[in-house]
């Protein structure tokens, strides 16, 4: 058993210890907006805050967050108006959209630590693999959410 | 999990509009508000309801209009452009739409009433864009012909718009829904004419995708997402020498392991079965497996390639023939040549192939996020031994496809899993079992011949192909129409043309990779045109306009590139522009790239995209699958290789297969410039193929570098600057 904390609601999970975060938050949780890509940590599609921070879900033990606070896309916003997914929507970023939950939970936590990036900014820090190519609209997208959160 | 919140959705969408600011469409004629996509945007039910006024066009009582949309949504977009379609000609309200996909089950016993509903060969807009124009004209007209008959009026005094048939001397009106049943009913003498381009209010707008708003909040459905009752999950691992079979699995090993409930052995391949899919994948990396791999095991990517670059000697088949290629070389003042080629590479979409089956004494239900459903509904009746009238294929969003799920072996290994537990199972391939079960772009190689007159001009070209075909049953005579893109039908004009093809296949299986054909051919193409510009001593452009002087179109392509693309101005050291234009599914497309060359190491900084790809739906959607295009050939460019060891695969994820990120995608640039009178072109494949000879022709500029292989990485450019 494992006590979580899922977008301000706890959880107790009935899984072996060493079970990747991802699976729990898909399988035993039922949030399936954070999405297996890689399994290794490599693609980001499974980006989740973990006390604040962006981490890859998929590769983290649920043990190791047992009482931290785990927020996934379905717990960013009430009515999708975080900055953040308000810049997508208006830059129109996704295409298939598999990789987005992760590029938007990527993106929350790089603004945090730095709320005025340049591009290369972006390209040092922003890591997640997108293989529609949304690059160019990505970037577009950080940078007015970056200018939402500061007005 | 069941979510049925169709009128919470529709508040959603709308407020989430409003949020955002800048989508509201209220201008003119132009509705205010957006139409929408459910979450899970497929019928499950066959209910042939009263307002069906054709296969394509249902109008519910309550003015909803269901557009049925017989193609993938992968992430090229037209899950809205097709409703757009549809919805200039019906003169409906946008609001009022709500598209679905059409029913693969319906396709096949009602005679493909909606076509092939495969996804491929950009076809959705440049194929289907007409049939549901026509669609939607027609139900226009029959719904005009419902009020009149009401009314006893002449149709001509009544016109339709925003949803309403209105009787324009009398100004009385009836709703769309109050009519939709009496429409349905109605034959029309003949089909309504179109209009035409010039007539366009919603075709050419930039509207909103439908899908967006689901895709910023996790809510969208793929298939890897649901979940129906009593389900049970499965990983599964196929040999990994292709061709090769199972031996043995000792599930002694695993079956006390928490969860797992059963070993399912096919004959080529081994499945987990457990109660989560975690458990499942870790009891299979435990099972121990024996495979039969035979000869295959043995072979690896250096004897592919020297077979394939060997082959050229071969006699092969003549594709075609202009002129007379071997007087014109003898007597050219100058011949060069030069040989080519690429290695495999895969797919790799975002969505790992899965797929949830279930058979049952009397149906087979799939829920897969597919580019061909009519090939699932296939693949799962042979699988299952059920009639195909029995299958009902429930398509799902997928999470990107790139011509991978035109080829849906997740589904007839669900269904087969299925049928052997009982119930119904979730199919999950793992990243390693994507990459080392693809379906890949074939190795590929070409020799090329030009000669040249005394004063420089092209008079001969010829080229030996060698390269396997992805579909064998389309060889006819020893030649594959779809191996031979963009060769043998390239808008180059060359008084002495010859293309030699020898196919040749190996145990690898091929399938068709975002533009396949065009993809490595345009490398070849492009890049050889570059080196007979540069021993003609002519500008890369010069002399593609030169044999391009028959085709304006491609002149003014070429002209918004040099303009936009700042083509001959001055580049610093170690860095240099290519360009490379080609025309793919009845669009042309140029591309400048600015590439900088550092220390051996290759950054696409700057891209610049032309296009003319005939009528625009929608201006948005036209860039963003240039862009796409662009990034997922670019990925092939600079790092796409699958190597075989032993007969297997050896990459396994994104360590070992990397593709373009943040830090490798360059400033991007579309520029739309169509041609009137042109067709509907498609756009999500030609984005991916000139990338990447505009990418070694830049390298060549910078460098004095010509790599005649790919990918880029790996190649030794130290020294060049």
């Amino acid at each position: 058993m494992v006590n979580i904390s899922v977008n301000g609601t706890s959880h107790q999970v009935d899984v072996e210890d060493e079970t990747p975060l991802l699976w729990v938050l898909r399988e035993e949780i039922g949030l399936t907006g954070t999405k297996f890509g890689c399994g290794i940590a490599q693609c980001g599609a499974c980006t989740v805050h973990v006390n604040g921070q962006a981490v890859r879900s998929c590769s983290v033990p649920v043990k190791t967050v047992a009482g931290a606070q785990i927020t996934t896309i379905e717990g960013l916003s009430p009515n999708s108006n975080h900055p953040v997914q308000q810049a997508w929507l208006t830059e129109q970023v996704p295409q298939c959209g598999y990789c987005q939950s992760g590029q938007i939970m990527a993106t929350v936590a790089f603004l945090k630590t730095n709320p005025n990036p340049s591009d290369a900014d972006i390209d040092a820090n922003l890591t997640n693999i997108c293989r529609c190519g949304t690059y160019e609209r990505l970037r577009r997208a950080v940078h007015r959410a970056a200018a939402l959160m500061r007005t | 999990m069941t979510i049925h919140t169709t009128l919470s959705r529709r508040q959603f969408v709308v407020s989430t509009l409003t949020a955002a600011g800048g989508f509201a469409l209220g201008v003119g004629t132009v509705p205010a508000e957006a139409a929408s996509l459910s979450v899970r945007p497929w019928n499950d039910d066959t209910t042939r309801y009263p307002g069906e006024i054709n296969a394509w066009v249902v109008i519910q009582p309550d003015d909803t209009v269901i557009i049925r949309y017989g193609r993938a949504e992968m992430g090229q977009g037209s899950f809205t452009a097709l409703p757009q379609i549809v919805a200039e000609e019906l003169e409906c309200d946008w609001a009022f739409v709500r598209p679905e996909y059409a029913s693969a089950n319906r396709n096949f016993r009602e005679n493909k009433v909606y076509g092939t509903l495969a996804t491929g060969g950009s076809r959705a807009v440049r194929e289907t864009g007409v049939i549901v124009q026509q669609a939607g004209a027609s139900a226009r007209e029959r719904l005009i012909a419902a009020a009149a008959k009401r009314w006893n009026v002449p149709t001509a005094e009544c016109e339709a718009a925003m949803s309403r048939i209105t009787h324009k001397p009398s100004g009385r009106s009836f709703r769309f829904g109050e009519l939709a049943a009496e429409a349905a009913a109605i034959k029309l003498d003949k089909e309504p004419a179109l209009k035409r381009p010039d007539q366009y209010k919603f075709i050419g707008r930039r509207l909103a995708r439908l899908d967006v708003p689901l895709k910023i909040n996790g809510s969208a459905k793929y298939s890897i997402d649901l979940e129906v009752p009593g389900m049970v999950r499965a990983a599964v691992m196929k040999c990994p020498v292709f061709g090769g079979t199972l031996k043995s699995a000792d599930e002694s090993k695993v079956t006390s392991r928490r969860g797992v409930m059963q070993v399912v052995k096919l004959k080529d391949a081994v499945a987990v079965v457990a109660d989560r899919t975690y458990r499942a994948q870790a009891a299979l990396k435990a099972l121990p497996i024996e495979w039969e791999v035979g000869a295959a095991g043995t072979t690896n990517s250096a004897q592919f390639r020297k077979a394939y670059l060997d082959a050229l000697d071969q006699k092969g088949a003549e594709a075609r023939h202009d002129g007379n290629v071997d007087a014109a070389l003898a007597k050219a003042a100058k011949v060069i040549e030069a040989t080519y080629d690429v290695p495999i590479i895969a797919h790799a979409p975002m969505e790992p192939l899965n797929a949830i089956a279930h058979v049952q004494a009397d149906r087979v239900d799939v829920w897969v996020g597919t580019q061909n459903a009519d090939q699932a509904l296939s693949f799962a009746a042979q699988a299952s031994g059920m009639k195909p009238e029995n299958v009902y294929v429930h398509n799902t969003f997928s999470g990107g496809g790139f011509g991978r799920r035109l080829g849906p072996d997740e589904v007839a290994q669900a269904v087969a899993i299925s049928k052997a537990v009982g119930k119904p199972v979730k199919l999950v391939w793992t990243r390693e079992e994507e990459l080392r079960q693809g379906r890949y772009r074939t190795q590929a190689a070409i020799r090329f011949k030009a000669g040249f007159a005394v004063d420089g001009t092209a008079t001969a070209l010829e080229m030996r192909n060698s390269a396997g075909a992805a579909n064998p049953a389309g060889v006819k005579d020893g030649i594959d129409p779809q191996t031979l893109q963009g060769l043998i039908n390239t808008a180059y004009q060359l008084p002495n043309y010859r293309i030699i093809s020898i196919l040749k296949n190996t145990h690898v299986p091929l399938g068709p990779w975002r533009a396949p054909g065009h993809s490595q051919n345009a490398f070849f193409m492009e890049s050889f045109i570059d080196e007979m510009a540069h021993a003609a001593g002519k500008d890369p452009v010069q002399l593609r306009r030169e044999l391009l002087a028959h085709r304006p179109d491609f002149q003014q392509v070429l002209d918004v590139l040099v303009e936009k693309g700042d083509w001959g101005t001055p580049m610093p050291a170690g860095r240099g522009r290519g360009i490379a234009i080609t025309e793919a599914y009845d669009s042309i497309v140029g591309m400048i790239v600015e590439v900088a060359v550092k220390n051996g190491q290759v950054k696409a900084d700057r891209v610049v995209i032309a296009c003319d790809c005939g009528t625009v739906v929608n201006p948005r959607g036209v860039e963003t699958q240039l862009e796409g295009g662009m990034i997922y050939g670019l990925s092939a460019a600079l790092f796409g290789e699958i190597t075989i060891k032993d007969g297997r695969v050896e990459q396994g994820n994104f360590d070992t297969y990397p593709v373009v990120r943040f830090k490798d995608a360059p400033k991007t640039e579309v520029y739309i410039s169509p041609t009137p009178g042109k067709r509907w072109g498609g756009v999500g494949e030609p984005g991916a193929t000139v990338i990447q000879p505009a990418v070694t022709n830049a390298i060549f500029a910078a460098t004095g570098r010509r790599l005649r292989s790919l990918p880029v990485v790996g190649q030794d450019l130290n020294g060049a600057v």
